[in-house]
């Protein structure tokens, strides 16, 4: 540690020198910590990008040099190619797989906070319908996905569904759990000042359920997005709507591997981007009081 | 004010009590006792402290007089003042808990502000009032500050501000002074005496400072150790208004060896059965 100049077996200054020598290091720190700091945020960035590139370096040389068949393990160079031959295929795919995962979770995020704000208003309630949301989610949506496939009017609607089945849940308990979690001194207090349902619930409950809630968005933007690739799997069929699933499973059929590489890239760069995004606004609301979003400083 | 010689009566009975506590017992869900047949009545005007060992209920009887919370058996009444529909009374009470109790995603000012805007109190009568209280309380430099930012006794004193914004008729504080350095606690106390006797306040303050109790005090009321009874009440004859120079006086001395005496008493005393 270069903090400590006495460690690092210099021996110690003399007694009159000791206070100009404390100042010195003191500036001195400041400066270091400063470049520390600046380099701790560029190897942030540089660290995960020199990691790709080292990865995808080692997969295109171990293609090459092995001469593994594209239809084994198709090299970096050749999913890119196919992902630039095959846009016109794959794009609209992409668009289909998208609406339905954003759909699935705007409508699980309505129903999952509507449902838990219901739940909370009263025991009853809660006793009489969150069986039913857990019996929804223990139960494999592959297994039932058959079932909303015939009840459903179209494949899409029944993908919908299968995949707002899935991002329901993880809203709709962090929503109760959020709503319940409310410090109880903060209660008394609004009902000391007879405040209504709605002001108590608008103004306590739903703010202190936000990093509830936040967690319920990642987790469920995530799993729409797994679900809607799941569903699809299930469904299998063909045609002018089918999103990128299905174009993964028709180029394995073909063995058309490079394809089936870059419907797999952009199903991942999906999820990235949902990840990304729904931190993003997790830390947006919560950046300014909440622990979790914050550093800690002492 | 040190012309003001007016004294407030004390243990006045003339008029009602704005609060009725009559044999009040408490027992929590998990089977303890926290109060005993508890009575008390708090008249107008009056500042009571409560004084009483840690853990014998003082805070659960400053909830029950708020009407917070259900007694076990007895009566609660607001003689004074009309009660709604369940049976809280409509009177403005101003509450600080022994927590700062503050909405962390709320800033200092949003915190202040919750009593009037849930009473739908306009901006312009609103902002006036908050800013007036936290200066009060020396705290109108950080209106925008998020309580994560602020210190222990602050945040307690955003608490205390948040207790006065509403202007209330009766005031219910839990050891607000507790995490502040002797020379806020002073000028606190005076402010709160101050407010006290312009605003014809009524303060029941829970302390565990003798001195506290003695300066501020119309009447000292001391429960015994748990389960929480009353078991000796004060009234103090202590000339008005108490300035910094009645802590040098022999009658506040006097004061405090009284006060402690009971305390002594009351922690030594048998509890009494359940
Ligand atoms: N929610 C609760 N559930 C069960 N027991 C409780 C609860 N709140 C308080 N108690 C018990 O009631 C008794 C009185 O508690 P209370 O908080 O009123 O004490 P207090 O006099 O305010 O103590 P202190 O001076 O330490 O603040 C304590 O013994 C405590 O264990
Ligand atoms: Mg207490």
């Amino acid at each position: 540690m270069s903090d400590y100049p006495a460690l690092s077996g210099v021996a110690a200054p003399a007694e009159d020198d000791a206070g100009k020598f404390a100042a010195g290091q003191a500036g001195e720190r400041d400066a270091a910590a400063a470049q520390a700091a600046r380099i701790e945020r560029s190897l942030k960035l540089t660290i995960p990008v020199a990691m790709l590139a080292l990865t995808i370096l080692v997969w295109q040389l171990y293609v090459e040099i092995n001469k593994v068949p594209p239809y084994i393990l198709p090299s970096p160079v050749a999913v890119a190619t196919a992902l630039w031959t095959d846009w016109g295929t794959l794009y609209p795919a992409l668009l289909v797989t998208l609406k339905i995962t954003v759909s699935a979770l705007v409508l699980a995020l309505i129903g999952g906070v509507g449902l838990a704000i219901l739940l909370v208003q009263s025991r009853w309630i809660e006793l009489a319908l969150y069986p039913y949301a857990v019996i929804l989610q223990v139960t494999p949506i592959v297994a039932i996905a058959p079932l909303i496939l015939v009840y459903a009017s179209s494949t899409q609607v029944a993908l919908l569904i299968c995949a707002f089945l899935v991002a329901f849940f993880p809203i709709l308990s962090n929503m109760v759990q959020g709503l319940k979690s409310v410090d109880h001194n903060l209660l008394n207090l609004f009902e000391l000042y007879g405040a209504s349902r709605f002001q108590t619930l608008w103004l306590l409950k739903l703010p202190a359920a936000q990093p509830y809630f936040m967690a319920g968005l990642k987790i469920g933007g995530g799993l729409a997005l797994i679900a809607a690739v799941v569903a699809e799997f299930a469904a299998g069929s063909a045609g002018a709507g089918s999103g990128l699933a299905f174009r993964l499973l028709e180029a394995q059929y073909r063995l058309n591997i490079p394809r089936l590489f870059a419907a797999l890239l952009l199903l991942s760069a999906t999820g990235v981007a949902i990840f990304g995004l729904t931190s993003l606004i997790s830390w947006l609301a919560l950046r300014r009081w909440h622990e979790s979003a914050i550093k800690r400083e002492n | 004010m040190m012309s003001d010689t007016e004294t407030r009566p004390s243990g006045e009975t003339r008029r009602r009590p704005i609060v009725a506590v009559r044999d009040v017992s408490k027992r929590f869900s998990n089977g303890t006792l926290a109060l005993s047949r508890m009575t008390l009545d708090v008249m107008p005007g009056e500042f009571i402290s409560l004084l009483g060992p840690s853990g014998c209920g003082k805070s659960t009887a400053l909830r029950i007089i708020a009407g917070l919370g259900d007694a076990s058996s007895g009566a609660i009444d607001y003689p004074g003042s009309r009660v709604d529909v369940r049976g809280k009374p409509e009177a403005e009470i101003g509450f600080v808990f022994q927590e700062p109790t503050l909405m962390p995603w709320q800033t200092v000012f949003g915190n202040v502000h919750l009593p009037l805007r849930l009473k739908r109190i306009g901006k312009s009568e609103a902002r006036e009032r908050i800013m007036h209280v936290l200066e009060t309380v020396g705290l109108e430099d950080f209106a925008r500050a998020y309580p994560r930012e602020l210190s222990g006794g602050m945040k307690m004193r955003v608490s205390i501000a948040r207790a006065l914004v509403t202007r209330p008729k009766l005031l219910l504080m839990d050891e607000p002074f507790g995490a502040l350095d002797e020379i806020t606690r002073q000028k606190l106390n005076d402010d709160v005496l101050r407010l006290w006797h312009e605003q014809d306040l009524t303060v029941v303050f829970v302390t565990h400072s003798v001195y506290e109790a003695a300066y501020l005090s119309s009447r000292i009321v001391v429960m015994g150790a748990r389960p929480g009874r009353v078991v000796s009440d004060l009234p103090l004859d202590a000339p008005w208004p108490r300035v910094e120079s009645f802590r040098t006086t022999d009658a506040y001395a006097a004061l405090c060896r009284r006060v402690s005496d009971a305390l002594q008493l009351a922690i030594h005393a048998p509890s009494a059965a359940a």
